[in-house]
């Protein structure tokens, strides 16, 4: 077996070979070769994070409305820390010593080798007297970045605002950092993507003395930054602003958007607050502020908060009565303060009676909706109230109501529109007829809408029968388009021969004579055509609601307008909303009318509110 | 009583002595890989330092156990414990945790158990079981289609779960059938077929039917001892390519290179049989057949490189063959792993010292980038002082393999040597680069439970079969 004695010298012999091939490797590369080896000062690599700048948003003319600024902050490694003259680093960046000792210990307890900071975003000018006298200060180093700053003191809901990750972003998105920053709300979340660009990476050789003594091999690992793409929003600047303006001192949102292509130009939420608010180093101490203060500034009400539309919803069953056929334009029903049924009585204001359709709508009359309503549900083609009331519900939904209109602001509610189970529960089946959910006619009960999805109903109604999903950016630079879904149509299932019929009683609502709900929101050369609404709070005063659009043909804007415990619709927001109207179409107020814009500015309808609690 | 003393005395010491400082070198280095300032007890039980403490003391009292056991167990029991450990491996499929994607682990309470580890063990204790049996030799067929089997099973359940690396292991188990007698070729062709792999992904396919096509007529020309008639062969093959150029350009269509060469190839074959039948020509249809096989073996290797692979897979190929640079993602173990043990030095920066690895720049430094602790804080000096060790091992254990009288125990003996050899070759290959990266663990460095009580076993079955080599026969 001589062949097999000599494999085992075989096996012996590759055992050996191999090991010595692993020696000669392993001398090549600690002894040899030397972009490896460092030298007996104990170079070390820094690796310094390439921050790209954050996207730039412009408002829908151009005008810029967020940016960047340099910012710069003060690392130290303390593995690498030397004695230092503490007094004057502390003078040159403006620190207290125990401040300085603080820090340096929390960064000595979080790790001895790793970078942490000692001061976040130094100005430009200590960057530069600092960075002179860096080098006397081992293991001290800096880090640039950039943070936003905001050109104007409005839209800070639509615009959003930026924040550091905390652990669980990291760990859903191991893109992220500790120190780096994410949009939390607004544009800067929805299109945090698009807006936060690529991190680059350069890596350098750093000595003992904390000098940087070069590239790493040559740069040939690092990977350069690429720049977040630049926004332009459909907000329209100037508008804005004089919404916001207007909404002070009250609680409320109005929304109002280009129904040609669903662009939100304006999006107000009062209390609204300065977004440089929250940047920078005082970003903590005041978003407390902001947190606890109980009127709620931080909250998007145009988006978040939910109320029962009120009268604005008859137009929605106007619209869907037409259609179904159970009432035509000349359609009268009477009304003597009020509908009496089946022992139930729902209350209205004295006016004349009869009235048909388009007078309905001008004079708002509950009585003539809750027949529309009960003939639309007791219908006698459909074989249950339930399978009507699901018809009614479709026609309700198909505006848009009880769903998430998946537009690009975040935190959308859908409101609510009771499903038939939803009454069957409460009710049991077959338990419930027209008449028990009699409110829905008049746009109370369980109904819950946002103020998005009325302006967007009001868009529709301007559409004669057809809405895009409200967006409030109009382009992403470089790709000049945004997301599929903003350019579909959405059709409502409502022939738009039933709109003009409908929209007569909403031009007469504001430009007809005696009756009408809002001829306090009429203009001069402008058809506005609106609808008033006053929502019951249980809480206290009712909400003001309008919601209009304008011009009659041809509409450019469409608008909704809420507001808080104020009391009837014609009272704060009609006027708000035509005021908003005539600014966007006329570019300024007449002056036939600038008295009611004194008095909507000087209107305070918080501190009544306090005084009423 | 006497038989107790007497293994005390036959234990090989030397063995023991060698596992131990390895044991004792690995711990403390795990301890200054994951050193945590404010954990710098190296006996802190929260820290993975402290851990491998006791799962050392647990693999000492394993030692012991094994000893105690009688020397017979070890083969008697060989095909139940691998059967067992088949079960193991089939349940842990089943139930086992899933952790990073491959469903490797038992977890039992606060408890983790890799079946895979002792499968190694198992498979050794079979498959020496099976060689060692009466007239059972490597050169029947039928007998290797058994081995295959003992060896590929457990393999191909690792490979479910998924778990490459482990997989890859019972490829070592070659040299334990090289050193029972299987025919050399076997090795020659395993070889041949590894340089042909790499060789498919580096070259172009062009390159590589011309590189084989040479090496055909070059064989021919060695095995019949003429020149003349294989560049007689060549004449021909490039004649007929020629042939299919002028063809394709009158037809119009383009040709590739690639495909010229191969259908001229082709159309050779026809006249290369004629003229080999009429002049009686030996040996010229196994150089065609080979020639077929590795053609088509290359195009399969491209095949299953890009739809076989997993993508993370063929990039640490790329990597490895250096013709893909990714320092910042899937080649940045390895980068890292290099430049913290080349930063190490001659002497390395110190016990404790090292930057790279305190900066957690090395991912897995305390279990499959172990090594690179020990490059960077002890140098060259520290690195060729392990690997030194380890050979002394690996040679101690042919020796104590070789001085077996039983057949059971020299084979067993080489699958050790085969599954440690594989390791460190692979493991530390990895950290400098030679070898792409499989995540397998360091033997007696790398940090775990599972790991390490397996090697120990696997080391000390053989200590106690060598203890008793004096008795046993078969």
């Amino acid at each position: 077996m001589d062949s097999l004695e000599v494999r085992r010298f075989v096996i012996g012999t590759l055992i050996i070979l191999v090991i010595l091939i692993f020696i000669g490797r392993l001398f090549f590369i600690q002894v040899m070769d030397s972009s490896y080896k460092f030298s007996a000062e104990n170079n070390s690599q820094r690796y310094v994070t390439q921050y790209p700048a954050r996207g730039l948003i412009y408002d829908r003319s151009g005008k810029l409305l967020v940016y960047n600024e340099a910012a710069y902050d003060l690392m130290v490694n303390p593995m690498q820390l030397k004695a230092f003259d503490s007094a004057t680093l502390c003078e040159m960046i403006d620190i207290s010593k125990e401040t300085l000792r603080t820090n340096l210990q929390h960064a000595k307890n979080y790790s001895r080798y790793k970078p942490s900071v000692i001061l976040k975003q130094l100005s430009s000018k200590t960057y530069a007297v600092l960075q002179e006298q860096l080098y006397k200060y081992p293991g001290f180093f800096v880090q640039p970045r950039t943070l936003r700053k905001y050109a104007d003191s409005s839209a800070a809901h639509v615009l959003g605002y930026v924040g550091e990750v905390d652990n669980n972003i990291i760990k859903k998105e191991p893109y992220y950092q500790m120190g780096d920053y994410i949009g939390i709300s607004g544009i800067e979340k929805s299109y945090e993507k698009v807006l936060r660009g690529k991190k680059g990476v350069n890596i350098y050789l750093v000595d003992v003395h904390n000098r940087i003594k070069g590239s790493y091999d040559n740069g040939k690992y690092d990977t350069a930054a690429v720049f977040g793409s630049n926004l332009v929003s459909s907000l329209d600047i100037g508008l804005q602003e004089y919404g916001e303006e207007l909404m002070q001192n009250k609680m409320g949102s109005i929304v109002a958007i280009d129904p040609e292509s669903g662009e939100i130009l304006s999006l107000v939420s009062s209390p609204s607050y300065d977004p440089s608010l929250l940047i920078g180093r005082v970003r903590t101490n005041n978003y407390r502020k902001l947190l606890l203060d109980t009127l709620k500034p931080l909250f998007n009400r145009a988006v978040m908060a939910k109320y029962p539309p009120g009268s604005t919803f008859k137009v929605i069953n106007a619209l869907i009565g037409l259609q179904e056929g159970v009432i035509n334009n000349n359609t009268e029903f009477s009304c003597h303060y009020g509908y009496t049924a089946g022992g139930i009585h729902v209350g209205c204001h004295g006016h004349k009676s009869p009235l048909n359709l388009p007078e309905s709508i001008q004079i708002s009359c509950n009585a003539y909706y809750c027949n529309v309503f009960r003939r639309i549900i007791d219908n006698p083609v459909y074989n249950s109230t339930e399978e009507a009331y699901d018809v009614w519900r479709n026609y309700v939904t198909s505006f848009g109501f009880g769903q998430k209109l998946n537009t690009d602001l975040v935190n959308e509610l859908d409101g609510f529109v009771p499903k038939p189970d939803y009454y069957n529960r409460y009710y049991g089946e077959n338990g419930w007829k027209s008449l028990t959910i009699i409110s829905l006619a008049i746009g109370q009960g369980e109904l819950g809408i946002t103020p998005i999805q009325m302006a967007n109903m009001a868009a529709t109604v301007a559409n004669r029968g057809y809405y895009y999903i409200p967006h409030v950016v109009h382009s992403v630079q470089g790709e000049n388009t945004i997301d599929d879904r903003f350019t579909k149509k959405h059709y409502t299932k409502i022939d738009s021969a039933n709109f003009e019929k409908v929209i007569e009683g909403m031009y007469r609502v504001v430009n007809g004579g005696e009756g009408s709900t809002a001829r306090i929101a009429a203009i001069d050369s402008i058809a506005v055509c609106g609808k008033t609404g006053t929502a019951q709070n249980p809480h206290g005063k009712d909400h003001s609601i309008f919601i209009a659009f304008a011009p009659r043909d041809n509409p450019k804007i469409a608008i909704s307008v809420f507001v808080e415990n104020a009391g009837f619709g014609s009272t704060w927001a009609a006027p708000i909303a035509s005021l908003m109207i005539e600014k966007y179409l006329k570019g300024h107020i007449s002056r036939r009318r600038k008295w009611l814009e004194q008095r909507v500015l000087n209107g305070d309808l918080i501190h009544n509110h306090d005084e009423k609690n | 009583m006497t038989r107790r003393i007497n293994i005390f005395s036959s234990i090989d010491w030397f063995t023991v002595l060698l596992y131990l400082i390895l044991v004792f070198l690995g711990w403390i280095n795990i301890y200054a890989a994951v050193y945590n300032e404010q954990h710098h007890s190296i006996l802190d039980m929260t820290q993975r330092y402290g851990k491998q403490l006791i799962w050392i003391i647990a693999a000492v009292v394993m030692a012991v156990i094994i000893f105690i056991i009688d020397t017979k167990f070890y083969s008697f029991f060989a095909y139940i414990i691998y059967g067992f450990t088949i079960l193991l491996l089939i349940g842990v499929l089943i139930i086992g945790k899933e952790i990073n994607g491959a469903r490797s682990w038992f977890a039992l309470g606060g408890f983790r158990v890799q079946p895979a580890e002792f499968a190694k063990v198992a498979t050794a204790l079979a498959l020496a079981r099976f060689l060692s049996g009466y007239n059972v030799g490597v050169k029947n067929f039928r007998n290797l289609i058994i081995i295959a089997f003992i060896i590929f099973f457990p393999a191909l359940l690792i490979f479910m779960q998924p778990d490459t690396g482990s997989a890859l292991v019972y490829a070592s188990f070659i040299i334990v059938l090289f050193r029972e007698g299987m025919h050399p070729g076997f090795f020659f062709l395993g070889i041949l077929i590894a340089i042909l792999f790499f060789i498919t992904l580096m070259m172009e396919t062009f390159s590589i039917l011309v590189i084989l096509i040479s090496v055909a007529l070059f064989a021919y020309a060695l095995m019949n001892k003429n020149l003349k008639q294989a560049l007689a062969g060549g004449l021909i093959i490039a004649a007929s390519a020629g042939l299919v150029y002028g063809f394709s350009k009158l037809s119009g269509t383009h040709w590739t290179h690639t495909r010229i060469i191969f259908t001229g190839l082709i159309v050779a074959v026809i006249p290369i049989l004629y003229l080999a039948l009429k002049l009686k020509l030996k040996n010229v249809l196994v150089v065609l057949a080979f020639l077929g096989g590795a053609i088509v073996f290359s195009n399969s290797v491209d095949y299953v490189f890009d739809h076989v692979l997993k993508e993370h897979q063929r990039r640490r190929i790329n990597i490895m063959l250096g013709l893909e640079s990714d320092p910042l993602g899937v080649g940045y173990n390895v980068n890292q792993s290099k430049i913290a043990i080349g930063s190490g030095g001659l002497t390395g920066k110190g016990f404790l010292k090292g930057t790279q690895t305190k900066f957690d720049f090395v991912p897995e430094q305390s279990t499959d980038f172990i090594f690179c602790t020990v490059g960077e804080e002890w140098g060259f000096l520290g690195t060729t002082t392990v690997l030194v060790l380890f050979t002394i091992l690996l040679i101690r254990l042919l020796i104590i393999a070789e001085r077996q009288r039983s057949s059971f125990s020299r084979i067993y003996g080489y699958g050790v040597v085969s599954i440690l050899f594989f390791h460190v070759v692979i493991n530390i290959g990895m950290t400098i680069g030679l070898v792409p990266v499989i995540g397998i663990p360091l033997p007696f460095f790398s940090y775990g439970g599972s790991s390490l009580w397996a090697f120990t076993i696997l080391l000390f079955v053989l200590l106690r079969l060598d203890a008793s080599r004096m008795e046993l026969l078969r």
